[in-house]
This record gives structure tokens, C-alpha cells and sequence, in this order.
């Protein structure tokens, strides 16, 4: 038997949800943004254990989770995840650049996570803030009107952060 | 200058508390309507005001409305579409963030109106500040007697509820959202039906967008002859013109000295608004094209940039359509083989792979313009380009839904308006891939 991963505080915070819908299939997102927001990934054991809970087969759950391309499954990323915009809005006003500034100082590729945990940069599709291009979502973060210094002071802090 | 409505309030301290919302009338127009009108009076009333979905494709409101099945047994649900995604938009954000209960107000009178008991609200995940700030509204709104059972002591009651998306494009087609909503795959549908007839959970099922609840609010506050008298009326003389009426929120971004989100009668011209809102071009540079309502829609040259931003407007031009009103200005130092290879990247990101045209299409469309760009174009990637656009998308027939062709539209806009710079593109063989894009492409 596996170790069980979803905690009580999780199971509890799942099951608030099923009064909100007529079916126990529409909590999936829900049930997988509950684990993911607490374990920064959702391993297949999760997505087992959710499952369980939603009266779904395995192969459901995890059929919708990898639509999404949003959770990850192997291991923890960041303690912070970094959304760089790259679409058009934010692409005009050097969006890629930014990005390109902050792997470097991270010393990271874009997808990858700093050795010390703590940063996860990836590149993101429009963020809806084209008013402030070019933008960056870390956390629930929205950084706005982005430059070459903002972007890599940003890096520096996030590394510098203990564990 | 038009006196804003939609965006009256958001310059106000704590404008999306209740307490301020109410202040300036919030709530009036709701009490006024469960008081007074039948259901089928308010669908009448937001019929005659032709208000026109603001979400894209630009469909009369009180019509689809009126799609649902007479004396249905229900449940009846209400989506509101807050995945906003399409690149350049950002109007539902500032609603949401600003004026969430302007929005609620009209999420309220039009499930009334459509006699649905339950509204989900699916926000995209990248906007937090707009979840946060709907859900304390929708809280305050229990609390004072707005949402819930027996609403203002009437016999109607409705529950709202926030579903978070997970960062798909894809769930902000209408059946790709109630897919996702449902906790599957947000592959769209094949229509019909229509999810008038059978929509989130095999019931009947409106989908509205953020915006056009915020209007909903308003024709209920100030009358349907109100929002009829701004914007451009239908030409009489084409019978497919359903009219443009109503202000309009227009999200200017790009090289504009100010982007920003701003209100204007339907109807204005893109060079006013990048004129007298935008404050012009930015570096006094001029504008070589221009984004009319979100890359799907393709692009306006430099000689259209008087067309007006209506329903009709971009249509006549070779654009795909207003879109959602999300105006990109792109300068004349910027290469337009560079802009429609991020259009193409995009879209070929985000294709959720159901339809092969589409799946392939997204997908080819990038490679061939990854080729050119690395300096190993050929003519005749040109024709190439757009001939698969040509085969892509609801307009040939190819696809179940309409991602396609906003895929397409911006391929064919580019060539056809655009295809000189191509040409002298390939011709030179130089290589615009900058370091930025070759770390992303290996990612």
C-alpha cells in the first residue's frame, strides 16, 4: 500500500465543495487545486485518492489533470511560481526578454526550478494585463511593468530566501 | 467625451465593497426588477436594448435567452465566462477586480430573467485578484439578502459559485468551459445541441461573459432606449447587421504611449482610440498594424486604421470581427513576420488538440514560420501558409469549434496585407529567432 498523501485538512476542504454541484465529477479541479496549491504537485497517488473521494476511476481524474498541462506530477516545483508572459501584448514591450534576463540571473531554463527550491520560472500565455506588458504572475503576484532590473532583483530575492 | 458608465466607479477608494457599490445606486436596479418585472419582461427588455455579447462572438444576449426551452422543469444553469484569454484582452479583469458587484448586480436579473437557480462564475486561474475580490462580493451579497434563498423576500433564489480554470485558452469557448466545469478534458462540443438546450450537466445552460452582465446592470438601472442610443445603429440595408449598441470597454496595449482599459460609445474609430485615449503611437513612431479584438481577429494595416470598432466594422476589412475589443498597436519598427509567428505560437499552445486540422494546422503554421525565421525560408512557405489556413477552422467546415479560425484569421490577414514584407523576408535570409525564443523553444 501506498502512503496515503491527501491530509484530513485536504479530504475536508474537497468534500466542502460537493454541495456546489450536481455531480462529484465537476470537483475534480477543485480537488486537484486543493492538493496542488498545498503539495505544489499532485503525484499519481493523489490523483488516486481524489478518485476515491469523487467516485471516479483513477484513469478520470488523471484523463483531466493532464489536459490541463498545469499540474505538475513528479516532484514539487518552487516554493514560488513565476509566470512570465510571452504573448503578443507583453512580447511587443520585451516580455521574452525578461524572461530571458531572469533565467539567466536564475540560472535556470524556463520549466526548471532553482536548486534551492525556492523559484520555478515559467513562460506564460497572455496573463490579461497587457496594461501593465510586460507582466509576470509569482504567486498570486501580479508584477507589472516589468525591466531588466525589476526582473532579476525579483530573482535575487526569491533565491536568497531560506529554505 | 463620453461620460463613462461601465467604468463610472473603479477610480473610487474601495470601490468593490458593497458599501461603496451601493452608494452610487448599486442594487437599485435589482430590487426594481424582482419587484416589479416578470422574468420574461426583463429577456424583452434586454432583447430590445440589443445588447450584443461582449465576450467575441458578438451574439444578441436577450436572443440566446430566449433559446432556452419554454416551462422547463430545471435545473437551469448560468455560466458566466471570466476565463478571459484571448491575448490582449483584459476589460473582464477590471471589471472583476474593480466593480465586481456591477457584475453580480446583472449575474442576479439575468438568471431571473432565464429563471436558472445556480450561476458558476469560471474565473481563469491567472487572475487571483479577481477570484478574491468576486468571492468577498459574493459573500457580502449572502449576508445582505442578494444571493441566497427567497432573494429581497421574493420567491426567487440563486446560488453563485467560483470555479477556477487551470490556464487553458480553450476553456473560454463556451462548451469547452461547461466541459471543464464538469471535471473533464475542456474539449469543446459538437453543437448541436446548443447549450441552451443542453448545456452543464445535460441541462439547459446559458453562457455570458463578465461584461455583458455589467451591461445587463445597467439597461435594467437606465432602460433598454438608454443603451439603444449610444454606439451605431443596424444598417437597414444588410439584414445580418444585428446593430452595435451600448458602450463598449476597449483594452489598448502594445506600443501606445497609454495602454490601459477605456470606455467608449461602440462605433469609435482605432485611430481615436489610440489617438485620444492611447495618447498615440509610442517614440513617435507610427503604427504599421494594428490588433483589432484580439489576435484571432487578424490585423488592420496601416491605411485602415480608421475603421470603426463595431460589430461590423473590422468584418469589412478582412478582419474575422470585433472580437473582444482588445486593440494591439504594433509600430512600424517591428517586423510583422516576427508578430505572426508569436499569433501562431500561441495558438498552436493552446489548440486542445481534438480537431486535426486545427491540432496540425496551429502546429505546422509554427514551424513553417520558425523556418523562416531561422533563415531557412522559402517562397513558397508563403502560399504554404496560407493554404493551411485556408482548410482550417468552422468556415471551411473542418473543425467543432472556432479556435481554428482565429488561428487562421490572423495567417491570412498577415499575407494578404502584409505579404511584400514577407517576401523581402525570405529574399534576405536573416534570422530574427532572438536567445529569449530559442530558450523557449527548447523548453
Amino acid at each position: 500500500m501506498a502512503e496515503r498523501v491527501l491530509t484530513d485538512d485536504m479530504v475536508a476542504a474537497i468534500k466542502a465543495y460537493f454541495p456546489r454541484y450536481p455531480t462529484r465529477q465537476a470537483v475534480t479541479l477543485p480537488a486537484l487545486h486543493i492538493v496542488n496549491e498545498r503539495l505544489r504537485y499532485v503525484p499519481i497517488q493523489a490523483v488516486i485518492e481524489i478518485a476515491q473521494l469523487l467516485e471516479l476511476a483513477p484513469a478520470e481524474v488523471q484523463d483531466t489533470l493532464s489536459f490541463y498541462g498545469f499540474f505538475p506530477q513528479e516532484k514539487p516545483i518552487g516554493k514560488t511560481r513565476a509566470w512570465v508572459c510571452r504573448s503578443i501584448a507583453c512580447a511587443l514591450r520585451g516580455g521574452e526578454e525578461v524572461l530571458d534576463y531572469m533565467c539567466h540571473e536564475a540560472g535556470i531554463k524556463p520549466g526548471e526550478t532553482t536548486a534551492d527550491g525556492n523559484l520555478t520560472i515559467e513562460f506564460a500565455e497572455c496573463l490579461g494585463a497587457c496594461d501593465f506588458a510586460p507582466c509576470m504572475l509569482a504567486g498570486k503576484d501580479l508584477h507589472k511593468d516589468l525591466t531588466r532590473e525589476k526582473a532579476t532583483a525579483f530573482v535575487k530575492q526569491m533565491t536568497a530566501q531560506k529554505g | 467625451m463620453f461620460q463613462p458608465v461601465l467604468l463610472a466607479n473603479i477610480d473610487k477608494p474601495n470601490s468593490y465593497t458593497l458599501k461603496v457599490y451601493e452608494s452610487t445606486g448599486g442594487y437599485s436596479a435589482l430590487k426594481k426588477t424582482l419587484r416589479e418585472m416578470k422574468p420574461v419582461d426583463v429577456v424583452e427588455m434586454v432583447k430590445s436594448s440589443g445588447l450584443r455579447g461582449r465576450g467575441g462572438a458578438g451574439f444578441p444576449c436577450g436572443l440566446k435567452w430566449s433559446f432556452l426551452p419554454k416551462d422547463h422543469p430545471g435545473p437551469i444553469y448560468m455560466c458566466i465566462n471570466a476565463d478571459e484569454s484571448e491575448p490582449g484582452t483584459f476589460n473582464n479583469r477590471v471589471l472583476m477586480e474593480l466593480d465586481p458587484h456591477q457584475v453580480i448586480e446583472g449575474i442576479i436579473i439575468g438568471s431571473y430573467a432565464t429563471r436558472a437557480s445556480t450561476a458558476y462564475i469560471y474565473v481563469r486561474y491567472e487572475f487571483p485578484l479577481s477570484y478574491e475580490r468576486l468571492q468577498a462580493a459574493i459573500d457580502e451579497c449572502y449576508a445582505a439578502g442578494y444571493l441566497g434563498k427567497n432573494i429581497l423576500g421574493t420567491e426567487f433564489s440563486l446560488d453563485v459559485f467560483l470555479h477556477r480554470g487551470a490556464a487553458a485558452y480553450i476553456c473560454g469557448e463556451e462548451t469547452g468551459l461547461i466541459e471543464s466545469l464538469e471535471g473533464k478534458r475542456a474539449w469543446p462540443r459538437i453543437k448541436p445541441p446548443f447549450p441552451a438546450v443542453e448545456g452543464a450537466f445535460r441541462k439547459p445552460t446559458v453562457v455570458n461573459n463578465i461584461e455583458t452582465m455589467a451591461c445587463v446592470t445597467q439597461i435594467a438601472r437606465r432602460g433598454a432606449d438608454w443603451f439603444k442610443s449610444i454606439g451605431v445603429p443596424a444598417d437597414p440595408k444588410n439584414p445580418r447587421d444585428a446593430g452595435s449598441y451600448g458602450p463598449k470597454l476597449y483594452c489598448l496595449s502594445g506600443h501606445v504611449n497609454k495602454p490601459g482599459c477605456y470606455e467608449a460609445p461602440l462605433g469609435i474609430t482605432c485611430r481615436q482610440l489610440i489617438d485620444e485615449y492611447g495618447g498615440g503611437v509610442w517614440k513617435g513612431r507610427k503604427a504599421k498594424a494594428v490588433v483589432p479584438g484580439g489576435i484571432s481577429m487578424g490585423f488592420l494595416s496601416a491605411n485602415e486604421l480608421d475603421t470603426t470598432l463595431d460589430f461590423e466594422g473590422p468584418g469589412k476589412v478582412g478582419c474575422l470581427g470585433l472580437g473582444t475589443a482588445a486593440v494591439v498597436v504594433i509600430d512600424d519598427q517591428t517586423s510583422m513576420v516576427d508578430v505572426l509567428y508569436n499569433c501562431c505560437r500561441f495558438m498552436s499552445h493552446e489548440s486542445c488538440g481534438q480537431c486535426t486540422p486545427c491540432r496540425e494546422g496551429t502546429s505546422w503554421s509554427t514551424k513553417i514560420l520558425e523556418r523562416i525565421r531561422s533563415g531557412r525560408g522559402k517562397m513558397e512557405d508563403i502560399d504554404l501558409l496560407l493554404e493551411v489556413a485556408n482548410s482550417m477552422g468552422i468556415i471551411p467546415g473542418t473543425t467543432i469549434c472556432g479556435l481554428s479560425d482565429g488561428a487562421a484569421w490572423p495567417v491570412k490577414n498577415a499575407i494578404n496585407k502584409f505579404r511584400p514584407e514577407f517576401e523581402e523576408y525570405i529574399r534576405s535570409g536573416r534570422k530574427s529567432v532572438t536567445p529569449a525564443q530559442e530558450l523557449m523553444m527548447a523548453h
